[in-house]
């Protein structure tokens, strides 16, 4: 996984709560067995209506989403942070993110930060003002900043080291195999086997 | 302190455990479908990793499976090409698979209870957010991505942070016409989508209690809906007469050592929950969702409600345009809504009681003229017992479309959608903008619903007819 430290960029304002993941990206374009390509089915649906903030010509490049409260409900596809990233992302910011969705982010190295609403707001008149407005996201010092303006956001230090190093989760466990073989020897028999198939 | 139910499975679970990190967390059982997997698969060839424990992994195929002329090849090409990295991953890494055809295919989340695979105290994840289904036998089963899934074929652990607890409580007795579906319904229109973010859900209570397996599967099944990845019932009596003496349930002394271990599976006394909420059973009545997420949801006999009337200003935004999307003025009876299709199935609501309560509504009538009926059952298997009851005579007969089993309309990846504009009244569990088919218009029903609904051509309850 590549590295997050900070990322600047223009944002994308999208004044939408309850964005699903179906929204993100819709069923029938998770078919592909990639993990590239699904920029074409974000938003599909919203995306032939030219008045759709990422048809607007002034938020071309953005790599910000600002989005309302309770972005990526629904589904755990992971499709939908794809899309996002395939699609050119780097941050996402709202007031509130489903579970599933910020834990596929984080692993996949999109960043999902946190701001309180009216700080989204905020952000959200600043970017329709001057959608040109640079936007910076630190991690280091877990902070947004734009217009000479900082806010801060939280993000355990746990998460924040692992993204910053670019560490990928499977390798970290593979350190402990050890004590995951001694946490077998001692499972319960009567536990259910997949393997042999019983009728 | 008292410990809660999902604290005892979770603490039961942990591999490795340091301060300011996430917990290690063993996984007893990873079902995987074609739809999450195909990128997993490939992240382990190229690291050049195996498949920790192929025993403890299951694969059926699903969300992409048509359901009418399955013996012959998928029609669409993308489609196909899933179905078949999923079959080549399979034999590629020693994963059991239960392909279209087979007996044992199905709903990924009707598949693994039917097996009796999915047991008490257990740890369960797959790629797909409805995996809350196997809660309802107190197991901490949860929803993952496909970056988790890579991670639990290489480790068979996951690195996870212990959420906070809810308690559901839900006392009294349902009136007859209500059901699960409905209790749940109205839990996430109580809470909202995204009042159980960070929680594990657990339902309780003497309305619980009452519950078939399958009924509480529904209710556990929705909890992704209210925002909780996971949610539960602590197992008991009809738990385990549900799991005894299917395939692969204990048997001999493994069932007496299981039986001990499962009778511990129940939130102490003085255990803490960080919130706890209320409904009284007594009080409810069929519920049906107006709008395009799971909590914008109304008691059947009401209205559909005005944007005015949410104290919240992102509330009223959504439910305005909500209203928009779904072509409907605040203030028309939820009952003058006219439906067009009429969709039972899915990992909510397509079991065989389902079928069954739905069959026994409809028997010796004719579908609404202006609706049509899909039946699709959750497995090959409920599929089966339905015809070996006659129940696939009474759906045909009453005009309804008897199909083979898969997620289908559910989330419409399979040739089974709605067209732009169409309206359902579906069982399943999501209606979000779009789900069913883009420009598809949801309201979310129990099957009691669904099937007094297809008589009448407009939303109503077995009441009504």
């Amino acid at each position: 996984m590549e590295k997050f430290i900070s990322h600047t960029g223009t944002g994308v304002p999208l004044r939408r709560s309850n964005v699903d993941t179906d929204q993100i990206i819709p069923a029938v374009y998770l078919k592909r067995v990639t993990r590239s390509g699904f920029e074409d089915g974000l938003f599909a649906a919203w995306r032939s209506d030219p008045d759709f903030v990422l048809n607007k010509s002034e938020y071309h490049g953005g790599t910000i989403l600002v989005a309302g409260v309770d972005f990526g409900t629904g589904s755990s596809r992971e499709h939908a942070v794809w899309a996002l990233q395939n699609y050119g992302f780097k941050v996402v910011i709202s007031s509130r993110f489903a579970d599933i969705f910020r834990g596929n982010s984080l692993k996949g190295g999109l960043l999902t930060v946190i701001l309180p609403q009216e700080e989204v707001e905020a952000l959200w008149n600043a970017i329709e003002r001057d959608p040109k407005t640079s936007i910076s996201v630190n991690l280091e010092s877990r902070t947004v900043s734009y217009n000479g303006k900082s806010v801060g956001f939280d993000l355990d230090d746990y998460t924040r080291w692992r993204l910053m190093e670019g560490l990928d989760d499977i390798g970290l466990t593979l350190r402990h195999t050890d004590l995951v073989e001694g946490f077998e020897s001692k499972r319960a028999k009567f536990k259910p086997k997949t393997l042999p198939v019983l009728s | 302190m008292g410990r809660t139910l999902a604290e005892k499975v979770w603490e039961d679970h942990v591999v490795r455990s340091a301060t300011g990190e996430p917990d290690l967390l063993y996984i007893d059982l990873h079902l995987i479908h074609e739809v999450t997997s195909p990128q997993a698969f490939d992240g382990l060839r190229l690291t050049g990793r195996k498949v920790r424990r192929p025993e403890l992994t299951l694969a059926t195929e699903d969300h992409n499976v048509p359901t009418l002329n399955i013996d012959r090849p998928i029609a669409d090409p993308v489609s196909r090409l899933q179905v078949d990295t999923l079959r080549k991953n399979c034999a590629e890494f020693g994963v059991r698979i239960h392909s279209l055809g087979d007996i044992e295919q199905g709903i990924v989340h009707v598949v693994g209870p039917q097996l009796g695979i999915t047991q008490p105290g257990m740890t369960i994840v797959c790629g797909d957010s409805h995996t809350s289904t196997h809660g309802a036998f107190g197991a901490l089963a949860f929803g993952i991505g496909t970056s988790e899934v890579e991670h639990v074929l290489a480790t068979q652990t996951l690195p996870l942070t212990k959420p906070k607890m809810m308690a559901v409580n839900i006392e009294g007795k349902l009136k007859p016409g209500v059901t699960s579906k409905d209790i749940i319904l109205a839990v996430i229109a109580q809470i909202s989508t995204g009042g159980g973010q960070g929680y594990i859900l657990e339902y309780r209570g003497s309305a619980i209690r009452e519950l078939s397996m399958e009924a509480r599967m529904t209710i556990c099944n929705m909890s992704i809906e209210a925002g909780a990845r996971a949610g539960l019932i602590a197992p008991d009596e009809i738990t385990f007469e549900y799991i005894k003496g299917r395939p692969h349930a204990p048997k001999g002394a493994d069932w007496d050592a299981a039986l001990a271990y499962w009778n511990t599976l129940k939130s102490d006394a003085d255990a803490k929950f960080d919130k706890e909420i209320y409904l009284n059973a007594d009080e409810l009545s069929p519920f049906v969702t107006w709008g395009t997420n799971p909590g914008q949801g109304v008691p059947l006999n009401q209205a559909v409600p005005t944007p005015e009337s949410f104290g919240d200003e992102q509330e009223r935004r959504a439910a305005e345009s909500a209203l928009v999307y779904m072509d409907l003025k605040a203030g028309t009876p939820m009952k003058e809504i006219k439906i067009d299709t009429v969709f039972l199935g899915s990992c909510t609501n397509g079991r065989i009681e389902d079928l069954r309560s739905a069959a026994a509504i409809i028997k010796g009538k004719k579908v609404a003229s202006n609706t049509r009926m899909l039946v699709v059952p959750g497995s090959a298997r409920v599929r089966l017992q339905a015809e070996s009851e006659g129940l696939d005579k009474v759906f045909l007969e009453f005009g309804a479309e008897w199909r083979s089993a898969g997620c289908s309309m559910c989330l419409g990846m399979n040739p089974d959608q709605l067209k732009p504009g169409e309206r359902s009244a579906s069982t399943s569990n999501r209606n979000f903008e779009g789900r069913q088919g883009k420009g598809g218009r949801t309201h979310l029903v129990s099957p009691l619903v669904a099937a007094a609904t297809a008589i009448k051509g407009t939303l109503a309850s077995p009441a009504d007819l």
